[in-house]
Protein backbone atom coordinates (compact mmCIF):
# COMPACT_ATOMS: atom_id res chain seq x y z
CA UNK A 1 0.00 0.00 0.00
CA UNK A 2 2.85 2.28 1.32
CA UNK A 3 5.88 2.35 -0.19
CA UNK A 4 8.69 3.68 2.47
CA UNK A 5 10.71 5.42 -0.10
CA UNK A 6 7.44 7.11 -1.12
CA UNK A 7 5.78 7.36 1.57
CA UNK A 8 4.80 10.75 3.07
CA UNK A 9 3.51 11.05 6.49
CA UNK A 10 0.13 13.22 6.93
CA UNK A 11 0.05 15.02 10.08
CA UNK A 12 -2.98 16.58 11.62
CA UNK A 13 -1.94 20.02 13.30
CA UNK A 14 -4.81 21.45 15.82
CA UNK A 15 -4.05 25.42 15.94
CA UNK A 16 -5.05 27.65 18.13
CA UNK A 17 -6.44 30.13 16.37
CA UNK A 18 -4.49 33.34 18.32
CA UNK A 19 -0.95 32.05 18.35
CA UNK A 20 -0.15 28.97 16.85
CA UNK A 21 -2.54 29.66 13.68
CA UNK A 22 -1.49 33.14 13.09
CA UNK A 23 2.36 31.80 14.12
CA UNK A 24 1.62 29.26 10.56
CA UNK A 25 0.58 32.67 8.72
CA UNK A 26 3.45 34.38 9.83
CA UNK A 27 5.77 31.51 8.38
CA UNK A 28 4.03 31.81 4.94
CA UNK A 29 4.18 35.28 4.90
CA UNK A 30 7.61 35.43 5.78
CA UNK A 31 8.46 32.93 3.67
CA UNK A 32 10.00 30.09 6.14
CA UNK A 33 9.81 26.84 3.98
CA UNK A 34 8.68 23.66 6.48
CA UNK A 35 7.30 20.30 5.27
CA UNK A 36 3.81 20.32 3.81
CA UNK A 37 2.70 17.05 5.84
CA UNK A 38 0.53 18.98 7.77
CA UNK A 39 -3.12 19.57 7.32
CA UNK A 40 -4.27 22.54 10.46
CA UNK A 41 -7.16 22.55 11.46
CA UNK A 42 -8.48 25.91 13.64
CA UNK A 43 -9.42 25.59 17.21
CA UNK A 44 -10.29 28.52 19.23
CA UNK A 45 -7.95 27.60 21.95
CA UNK A 46 -5.95 24.42 22.85
CA UNK A 47 -7.98 24.00 25.56
CA UNK A 48 -11.21 23.27 23.21
CA UNK A 49 -8.50 20.12 21.98
CA UNK A 50 -10.03 16.90 23.85
CA UNK A 51 -8.63 13.67 23.68
CA UNK A 52 -11.83 12.32 21.22
CA UNK A 53 -10.13 14.94 18.90
CA UNK A 54 -6.59 13.42 19.16
CA UNK A 55 -7.83 10.13 18.76
CA UNK A 56 -10.28 10.51 16.40
CA UNK A 57 -7.31 12.17 13.54
CA UNK A 58 -5.49 8.95 14.51
CA UNK A 59 -8.33 6.49 14.24
CA UNK A 60 -8.98 8.30 10.66
CA UNK A 61 -5.42 7.31 9.66
CA UNK A 62 -3.33 10.18 10.46
CA UNK A 63 0.36 9.03 11.47
CA UNK A 64 0.92 12.18 13.53
CA UNK A 65 -0.99 14.80 15.56
CA UNK A 66 0.34 18.19 16.68
CA UNK A 67 -1.71 20.38 19.11
CA UNK A 68 -0.11 23.87 19.32
CA UNK A 69 -1.31 26.92 21.53
CA UNK A 70 -0.48 30.28 22.57
CA UNK A 71 2.51 30.19 25.73
CA UNK A 72 1.55 29.94 29.32
CA UNK A 73 0.78 32.94 30.24
CA UNK A 74 -0.69 34.69 26.54
CA UNK A 75 -3.63 32.81 26.04
CA UNK A 76 -6.49 34.86 24.68
CA UNK A 77 -9.20 33.37 26.86
CA UNK A 78 -6.39 33.94 29.70
CA UNK A 79 -6.24 30.25 31.14
CA UNK A 80 -7.36 28.36 28.61
CA UNK A 81 -4.02 27.08 27.49
CA UNK A 82 -2.98 26.17 31.34
CA UNK A 83 -5.91 23.78 31.79
CA UNK A 84 -4.70 22.02 28.10
CA UNK A 85 -1.51 21.85 29.57
CA UNK A 86 -2.72 19.97 32.84
CA UNK A 87 -4.95 17.47 30.27
CA UNK A 88 -2.59 17.26 27.84
CA UNK A 89 0.14 16.29 30.34
CA UNK A 90 -1.94 13.22 31.26
CA UNK A 91 -2.83 12.09 28.34
CA UNK A 92 0.29 12.03 26.32
CA UNK A 93 1.61 9.89 29.45
CA UNK A 94 -1.60 7.59 28.77
CA UNK A 95 -0.65 7.57 25.62
CA UNK A 96 2.59 6.46 25.73
CA UNK A 97 1.24 3.60 28.61
CA UNK A 98 -0.41 2.03 26.20
CA UNK A 99 2.11 1.75 23.89
CA UNK A 100 1.92 4.77 21.42
CA UNK A 101 5.10 5.26 20.23
CA UNK A 102 6.57 8.70 21.83
CA UNK A 103 6.16 11.21 19.21
CA UNK A 104 2.96 10.49 17.69
CA UNK A 105 1.46 13.12 19.53
CA UNK A 106 3.66 16.31 19.78
CA UNK A 107 2.56 19.63 21.90
CA UNK A 108 3.92 22.58 21.24
CA UNK A 109 3.91 26.77 22.56
CA UNK A 110 3.89 29.01 19.30
CA UNK A 111 2.99 32.75 19.31
CA UNK A 112 1.61 34.88 16.83
CA UNK A 113 5.23 36.49 16.45
CA UNK A 114 7.36 32.97 15.83
CA UNK A 115 7.08 32.26 12.16
CA UNK A 116 10.42 30.63 11.84
CA UNK A 117 9.73 28.67 15.27
CA UNK A 118 7.01 27.19 13.84
CA UNK A 119 8.69 26.18 10.59
CA UNK A 120 11.00 24.72 12.82
CA UNK A 121 8.56 22.83 14.63
CA UNK A 122 6.79 21.29 11.92
CA UNK A 123 10.14 20.27 10.20
CA UNK A 124 11.04 18.46 14.30
CA UNK A 125 7.30 16.47 13.94
CA UNK A 126 7.36 15.20 10.44
CA UNK A 127 10.90 14.32 10.81
CA UNK A 128 9.96 12.40 14.33
CA UNK A 129 7.15 10.99 12.75
CA UNK A 130 8.94 10.27 8.85
CA UNK A 131 11.36 8.20 11.34
CA UNK A 132 8.38 5.96 13.00
CA UNK A 133 7.17 4.86 9.94
CA UNK A 134 3.34 4.63 8.86
CA UNK A 135 0.88 4.63 11.93
CA UNK A 136 -0.54 1.27 12.95
CA UNK A 137 -1.45 1.56 16.25
CA UNK A 138 -5.49 2.61 16.54
CA UNK A 139 -5.59 3.26 13.11
CA UNK A 140 -9.10 1.94 12.46
CA UNK A 141 -8.59 0.06 8.73
CA UNK A 142 -12.23 -0.45 6.68
CA UNK A 143 -12.29 -4.07 5.29
CA UNK B 1 -20.15 -14.90 68.54
CA UNK B 2 -21.23 -12.43 65.86
CA UNK B 3 -18.39 -11.41 63.07
CA UNK B 4 -18.09 -7.89 62.63
CA UNK B 5 -20.03 -7.96 59.40
CA UNK B 6 -22.97 -8.90 61.47
CA UNK B 7 -22.41 -6.12 64.03
CA UNK B 8 -22.16 -4.04 61.07
CA UNK B 9 -25.47 -4.91 59.56
CA UNK B 10 -27.22 -4.80 62.53
CA UNK B 11 -25.92 -1.26 63.36
CA UNK B 12 -26.81 -0.08 60.05
CA UNK B 13 -30.29 -1.27 60.36
CA UNK B 14 -31.04 0.11 63.38
CA UNK B 15 -29.84 3.68 62.05
CA UNK B 16 -31.84 3.13 59.18
CA UNK B 17 -34.83 2.39 61.20
CA UNK B 18 -34.14 5.59 63.13
CA UNK B 19 -33.88 7.54 60.69
CA UNK B 20 -36.47 6.61 58.32
CA UNK B 21 -39.16 6.39 61.63
CA UNK B 22 -38.16 10.21 63.08
CA UNK B 23 -38.62 11.29 58.76
CA UNK B 24 -35.26 12.98 58.61
CA UNK B 25 -34.80 10.72 55.56
CA UNK B 26 -36.90 9.77 52.85
CA UNK B 27 -34.60 6.92 51.74
CA UNK B 28 -31.71 4.90 52.82
CA UNK B 29 -29.80 3.37 50.37
CA UNK B 30 -27.46 0.42 51.11
CA UNK B 31 -27.16 -3.23 50.01
CA UNK B 32 -29.46 -6.08 50.07
CA UNK B 33 -29.02 -9.80 49.43
CA UNK B 34 -28.17 -11.12 45.94
CA UNK B 35 -29.83 -13.86 44.38
CA UNK B 36 -26.82 -15.64 43.58
CA UNK B 37 -23.98 -16.86 46.25
CA UNK B 38 -21.51 -13.89 46.40
CA UNK B 39 -23.68 -10.92 45.32
CA UNK B 40 -25.41 -8.10 46.53
CA UNK B 41 -27.54 -6.00 45.63
CA UNK B 42 -27.94 -2.33 45.57
CA UNK B 43 -31.20 -1.36 47.69
CA UNK B 44 -32.80 1.33 49.06
CA UNK B 45 -35.04 1.30 51.85
CA UNK B 46 -38.37 3.40 52.07
CA UNK B 47 -39.66 2.68 55.16
CA UNK B 48 -38.55 1.24 58.59
CA UNK B 49 -39.56 -2.24 57.56
CA UNK B 50 -37.64 -2.59 54.86
CA UNK B 51 -34.37 -1.97 56.35
CA UNK B 52 -34.51 -4.93 57.66
CA UNK B 53 -33.40 -5.83 54.00
CA UNK B 54 -30.07 -4.18 54.78
CA UNK B 55 -27.25 -6.02 55.04
CA UNK B 56 -23.52 -5.74 55.37
CA UNK B 57 -20.72 -8.24 53.95
CA UNK B 58 -17.78 -8.67 51.89
CA UNK B 59 -19.44 -9.08 48.72
CA UNK B 60 -20.89 -5.29 48.94
CA UNK B 61 -18.64 -3.93 45.71
CA UNK B 62 -21.03 -2.22 43.68
CA UNK B 63 -20.63 2.04 44.60
CA UNK B 64 -23.51 3.69 46.24
CA UNK B 65 -22.86 7.01 44.91
CA UNK B 66 -23.68 5.79 41.51
CA UNK B 67 -27.34 6.07 42.21
CA UNK B 68 -27.51 8.85 44.90
CA UNK B 69 -27.99 11.60 42.26
CA UNK B 70 -30.71 10.42 40.65
CA UNK B 71 -32.21 8.74 44.01
CA UNK B 72 -32.18 12.23 45.07
CA UNK B 73 -33.92 13.16 42.06
CA UNK B 74 -36.45 11.03 42.11
CA UNK B 75 -37.37 11.89 45.83
CA UNK B 76 -38.47 15.39 44.85
CA UNK B 77 -42.18 16.12 43.95
CA UNK B 78 -43.05 15.34 40.83
CA UNK B 79 -42.69 18.89 38.50
CA UNK B 80 -43.03 20.17 35.16
CA UNK B 81 -39.94 21.25 33.62
CA UNK B 82 -41.07 24.95 34.17
CA UNK B 83 -42.11 25.11 36.99
CA UNK B 84 -40.44 26.94 39.83
CA UNK B 85 -38.48 24.59 42.40
CA UNK B 86 -40.75 23.62 45.34
CA UNK B 87 -40.45 25.92 48.63
CA UNK B 88 -38.58 24.65 51.55
CA UNK B 89 -36.35 21.96 51.82
CA UNK B 90 -36.28 18.95 49.61
CA UNK B 91 -36.37 15.31 51.22
CA UNK B 92 -33.17 13.47 52.23
CA UNK B 93 -31.64 10.55 51.76
CA UNK B 94 -28.93 8.90 53.71
CA UNK B 95 -25.97 6.72 51.94
CA UNK B 96 -23.45 4.45 53.40
CA UNK B 97 -20.32 5.01 52.49
CA UNK B 98 -16.22 3.44 53.40
CA UNK B 99 -13.35 5.38 52.10
CA UNK B 100 -13.34 5.61 48.21
CA UNK B 101 -17.29 6.02 48.23
CA UNK B 102 -17.36 9.12 50.79
CA UNK B 103 -14.97 10.25 48.58
CA UNK B 104 -16.86 9.93 45.39
CA UNK B 105 -19.71 11.19 47.05
CA UNK B 106 -17.19 14.54 47.77
CA UNK B 107 -16.28 14.66 43.95
CA UNK B 108 -20.10 14.18 43.22
CA UNK B 109 -20.43 17.19 45.35
CA UNK B 110 -17.70 19.37 44.39
CA UNK B 111 -19.17 18.93 40.43
CA UNK B 112 -22.52 19.95 41.68
CA UNK B 113 -24.06 16.78 41.06
CA UNK B 114 -24.95 16.06 45.05
CA UNK B 115 -26.06 18.85 47.21
CA UNK B 116 -24.35 18.60 50.69
CA UNK B 117 -27.53 19.33 52.85
CA UNK B 118 -29.66 16.58 51.54
CA UNK B 119 -27.10 13.48 51.63
CA UNK B 120 -26.62 12.13 55.20
CA UNK B 121 -23.35 9.74 55.09
CA UNK B 122 -23.46 6.70 57.30
CA UNK B 123 -19.99 5.56 57.12
CA UNK B 124 -18.35 2.03 57.34
CA UNK B 125 -14.78 1.64 57.43
CA UNK B 126 -14.06 -0.93 54.56
CA UNK B 127 -12.33 -3.96 56.08
CA UNK B 128 -11.80 -4.64 51.94
CA UNK B 129 -14.42 -6.26 49.71
CA UNK B 130 -14.05 -9.66 48.22
CA UNK B 131 -13.29 -10.58 44.77
CA UNK B 132 -15.86 -12.72 43.37
CA UNK B 133 -13.48 -13.87 40.43
CA UNK B 134 -10.65 -14.82 42.31
CA UNK B 135 -13.27 -17.05 44.51
CA UNK B 136 -14.40 -18.76 41.90
CA UNK B 137 -10.90 -18.93 40.45
CA UNK B 138 -9.92 -21.25 43.35
CA UNK B 139 -12.92 -23.68 42.62
CA UNK B 140 -12.64 -23.96 38.93
CA UNK B 141 -14.96 -26.72 37.85
CA UNK B 142 -17.36 -26.51 40.38
CA UNK B 143 -20.76 -25.00 41.41
CA UNK B 144 -20.77 -22.66 44.75
CA UNK B 145 -23.99 -22.79 46.62
CA UNK B 146 -23.20 -21.07 49.52
CA UNK B 147 -20.58 -19.23 51.76
CA UNK B 148 -19.95 -17.97 55.18
CA UNK B 149 -18.24 -15.46 56.34
CA UNK B 150 -16.14 -14.97 59.17
CA UNK B 151 -14.07 -12.40 60.05
CA UNK B 152 -11.03 -13.84 58.99
CA UNK B 153 -11.98 -16.69 56.61
CA UNK B 154 -14.63 -17.85 54.16
CA UNK B 155 -16.26 -21.29 53.94
CA UNK B 156 -17.21 -22.07 50.39
CA UNK B 157 -19.37 -25.21 49.66
CA UNK B 158 -21.36 -26.67 47.11
CA UNK B 159 -22.22 -29.81 45.88
CA UNK B 160 -19.85 -32.48 47.74
CA UNK B 161 -17.02 -29.99 48.70
CA UNK B 162 -17.01 -27.52 51.55
CA UNK B 163 -13.18 -25.37 52.35
CA UNK B 164 -12.56 -22.67 54.18
CA UNK B 165 -10.12 -20.08 52.57
CA UNK B 166 -8.43 -17.07 54.42
CA UNK B 167 -10.86 -13.89 53.25
CA UNK B 168 -7.91 -11.30 52.83
CA UNK B 169 -6.39 -14.06 49.53
CA UNK B 170 -9.33 -13.08 48.07
CA UNK B 171 -9.69 -9.77 48.35
CA UNK B 172 -10.15 -7.36 45.28
CA UNK B 173 -6.80 -5.79 44.09
CA UNK B 174 -8.00 -2.30 44.59
CA UNK B 175 -8.56 -3.07 48.41
CA UNK B 176 -5.33 -4.46 49.35
CA UNK B 177 -3.43 -1.57 47.57
CA UNK B 178 -6.22 0.84 49.45
CA UNK B 179 -4.44 3.96 51.67
CA UNK B 180 -7.73 5.17 53.16
CA UNK B 181 -10.61 2.56 53.95
CA UNK B 182 -12.14 4.98 56.51
CA UNK B 183 -14.50 7.62 54.75
CA UNK B 184 -13.25 10.81 54.26
CA UNK B 185 -16.34 13.14 55.39
CA UNK B 186 -19.58 11.02 57.19
CA UNK B 187 -22.43 12.21 59.72
CA UNK B 188 -22.93 9.09 61.11
CA UNK B 189 -20.31 6.56 62.36
CA UNK B 190 -20.96 2.67 62.40
CA UNK B 191 -18.42 0.20 63.72
CA UNK B 192 -15.02 1.19 64.24
CA UNK B 193 -13.16 3.77 62.92
CA UNK B 194 -10.80 2.50 60.10
CA UNK B 195 -6.59 2.65 60.18
CA UNK B 196 -5.05 4.51 57.59
CA UNK B 197 -3.31 2.00 56.14
CA UNK B 198 0.52 2.17 54.67
CA UNK B 199 1.87 1.01 51.54
CA UNK B 200 5.14 1.36 49.93
CA UNK B 201 4.38 1.31 46.39
CA UNK B 202 0.87 1.02 45.78
CA UNK B 203 1.30 1.86 41.96
CA UNK B 204 3.45 -1.50 41.93
CA UNK B 205 0.80 -3.04 38.90
CA UNK B 206 1.61 0.14 37.03
CA UNK B 207 5.27 0.26 37.34
CA UNK B 208 5.71 -3.34 36.10
CA UNK B 209 3.83 -2.00 32.72
CA UNK B 210 5.75 1.39 32.64
CA UNK B 211 8.81 -0.58 32.81
CA UNK B 212 7.77 -3.11 29.68
CA UNK B 213 8.79 -1.56 26.54
CA UNK B 214 6.64 0.60 23.81
CA UNK B 215 6.17 -2.28 21.32
CA UNK B 216 5.51 -5.08 25.12
CA UNK B 217 3.29 -2.28 26.34
CA UNK B 218 1.02 -1.93 23.12
CA UNK B 219 0.93 -5.98 23.03
CA UNK B 220 -0.29 -5.96 26.79
CA UNK B 221 -2.74 -2.74 25.77
CA UNK B 222 -4.02 -5.28 23.03
CA UNK B 223 -4.14 -8.37 25.04
CA UNK B 224 -5.85 -7.01 28.33
CA UNK B 225 -8.63 -5.77 25.94
CA UNK B 226 -9.24 -7.99 23.31
CA UNK B 227 -12.04 -9.73 24.92
CA UNK B 228 -14.10 -6.28 25.78
CA UNK B 229 -17.45 -6.70 24.41
CA UNK B 230 -18.30 -3.38 24.85
CA UNK B 231 -21.12 -4.03 26.93
CA UNK B 232 -20.34 -0.58 29.14
CA UNK B 233 -20.67 -1.94 32.84
CA UNK B 234 -17.73 0.01 33.69
CA UNK B 235 -19.36 2.92 33.00
CA UNK B 236 -22.58 2.61 33.81
CA UNK B 237 -21.22 1.01 37.20
CA UNK B 238 -19.05 4.28 37.87
CA UNK B 239 -20.15 7.05 40.16
CA UNK B 240 -18.09 9.34 37.73
CA UNK B 241 -20.29 8.70 34.31
CA UNK B 242 -23.04 10.41 34.70
CA UNK B 243 -22.62 12.49 31.50
CA UNK B 244 -26.32 13.01 29.82
CA UNK B 245 -24.89 11.79 26.77
CA UNK B 246 -21.45 9.64 26.54
CA UNK B 247 -19.06 10.28 24.17
CA UNK B 248 -19.65 6.63 22.83
CA UNK B 249 -23.31 7.03 22.63
CA UNK B 250 -22.63 10.37 19.82
CA UNK B 251 -23.09 9.60 16.54
CA UNK B 252 -22.12 13.27 15.34
CA UNK B 253 -19.02 13.14 15.31
CA UNK B 254 -19.19 9.70 16.26
CA UNK B 255 -16.08 9.72 18.15
CA UNK B 256 -16.03 5.77 18.85
CA UNK B 257 -17.23 3.63 16.14
CA UNK B 258 -20.13 1.45 17.53
CA UNK B 259 -18.29 -2.11 17.10
CA UNK B 260 -15.75 -4.54 18.91
CA UNK B 261 -13.27 -4.24 16.77
CA UNK B 262 -10.14 -3.57 18.52
CA UNK B 263 -9.21 0.19 17.49
CA UNK B 264 -13.11 0.89 19.05
CA UNK B 265 -12.40 -0.85 22.08
CA UNK B 266 -9.13 0.57 22.65
CA UNK B 267 -10.28 3.86 21.80
CA UNK B 268 -13.02 3.36 24.15
CA UNK B 269 -11.02 2.35 27.38
CA UNK B 270 -8.94 5.30 26.92
CA UNK B 271 -10.92 7.67 26.52
CA UNK B 272 -13.43 6.05 29.56
CA UNK B 273 -10.21 6.15 31.39
CA UNK B 274 -9.12 9.75 30.56
CA UNK B 275 -12.46 11.37 31.43
CA UNK B 276 -11.72 9.66 35.36
CA UNK B 277 -8.51 11.67 35.26
CA UNK B 278 -7.90 12.92 38.95
CA UNK B 279 -11.88 11.88 39.53
CA UNK B 280 -11.38 7.87 39.94
CA UNK B 281 -10.94 6.43 43.60
CA UNK B 282 -10.44 3.42 42.54
CA UNK B 283 -13.36 1.74 44.14
CA UNK B 284 -13.30 -1.48 42.10
CA UNK B 285 -17.00 -0.81 40.78
CA UNK B 286 -16.18 -1.10 37.32
CA UNK B 287 -13.94 -4.37 37.12
CA UNK B 288 -15.88 -6.07 39.90
CA UNK B 289 -19.45 -5.72 37.05
CA UNK B 290 -17.36 -6.61 34.08
CA UNK B 291 -18.25 -9.69 32.60
CA UNK B 292 -15.05 -10.43 30.41
CA UNK B 293 -12.74 -10.44 33.42
CA UNK B 294 -10.57 -7.03 31.97
CA UNK B 295 -8.72 -5.25 34.63
CA UNK B 296 -9.28 -1.71 32.88
CA UNK B 297 -8.80 -0.28 36.29
CA UNK B 298 -4.92 -0.40 35.49
CA UNK B 299 -5.74 2.67 33.21
CA UNK B 300 -7.46 4.66 35.78
CA UNK B 301 -4.73 3.71 38.35
CA UNK B 302 -1.77 4.64 35.75
CA UNK B 303 -3.85 7.96 35.95
CA UNK B 304 -4.03 8.33 39.31
CA UNK B 305 -0.74 7.98 39.86
CA UNK B 306 0.35 10.66 37.50
CA UNK B 307 -1.73 12.89 38.79
CA UNK B 308 -0.48 12.25 42.16
CA UNK B 309 3.42 13.01 40.75
CA UNK B 310 2.26 15.78 38.77
CA UNK B 311 0.09 17.85 40.58
CA UNK B 312 0.26 16.21 43.61
CA UNK B 313 -3.62 15.75 44.42
CA UNK B 314 -5.62 12.33 45.42
CA UNK B 315 -8.89 12.43 44.24
CA UNK B 316 -11.47 13.39 46.65
CA UNK B 317 -9.32 13.21 49.48
CA UNK B 318 -9.71 16.80 50.28
CA UNK B 319 -13.36 18.32 49.88
CA UNK B 320 -12.45 21.83 49.90
CA UNK B 321 -9.47 21.96 47.28
CA UNK B 322 -10.49 21.81 43.55
CA UNK B 323 -10.11 18.97 41.56
CA UNK B 324 -6.96 18.46 39.67
CA UNK B 325 -8.12 18.92 36.03
CA UNK B 326 -10.12 22.10 37.11
CA UNK B 327 -7.63 24.20 38.21
CA UNK B 328 -3.90 24.79 37.40
CA UNK B 329 -0.62 26.27 38.30
CA UNK B 330 1.42 28.77 36.17
CA UNK B 331 4.82 26.42 36.71
CA UNK B 332 2.78 22.88 36.06
CA UNK B 333 5.56 20.42 34.83
CA UNK B 334 5.25 20.73 30.99
CA UNK B 335 8.36 18.73 29.68
CA UNK B 336 6.24 17.22 27.06
CA UNK B 337 6.34 20.10 24.96
CA UNK B 338 8.10 20.57 22.33
CA UNK B 339 9.06 23.75 22.72
CA UNK B 340 9.85 23.40 26.06
CA UNK B 341 12.01 20.16 26.64
CA UNK B 342 15.89 20.40 26.67
CA UNK B 343 15.97 17.47 24.58
CA UNK B 344 13.96 18.21 21.87
CA UNK B 345 15.49 22.23 21.80
CA UNK B 346 18.67 21.32 21.10
CA UNK B 347 17.55 18.86 18.27
CA UNK B 348 16.07 21.41 16.63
Amino acid sequence: MTNQTSWEPKIIAFLCTWCSYAGADLAGVSRFQYPPNIRIVKVPCSGRVSGNMILSALKSGADGVLISGCHPGDCHYISGNYFARRRFGLFSNLLDFVGIEPGRVSFSWISASEGEQFAEVVKTVTERVKKLGPATRLVKKLE
Amino acid sequence: MPTINEKITEEIRAKAKELLESKEVAAFLGFCLGSLPMTTRPFVARSPEEADKLVWNSFCVLNPANYLPELLKSLEPPRGPRDPAPKGPLPKAAVLATGCWSRNISIQIKENQLDRERVVIVGVASRGKVDQRKVKARFPDQEILKIEEEDHKLTVSGQDFEEEINRWDVVRGNCLTCLHPDPVMLDIRIGEPGQERKNDSPFQQVNEIENKSTDKRWQWFQDEFASCIRCYACRNACPLCYCDTCFVDDSKPQWVDKSIDPVDTGLFHILRAYHCAGRCTDCGACESVCPMDINMRILTKKLSKDVMALYGSEAGMDPEAPLPLSTYKTDDPQDFILTESGAAKEGM
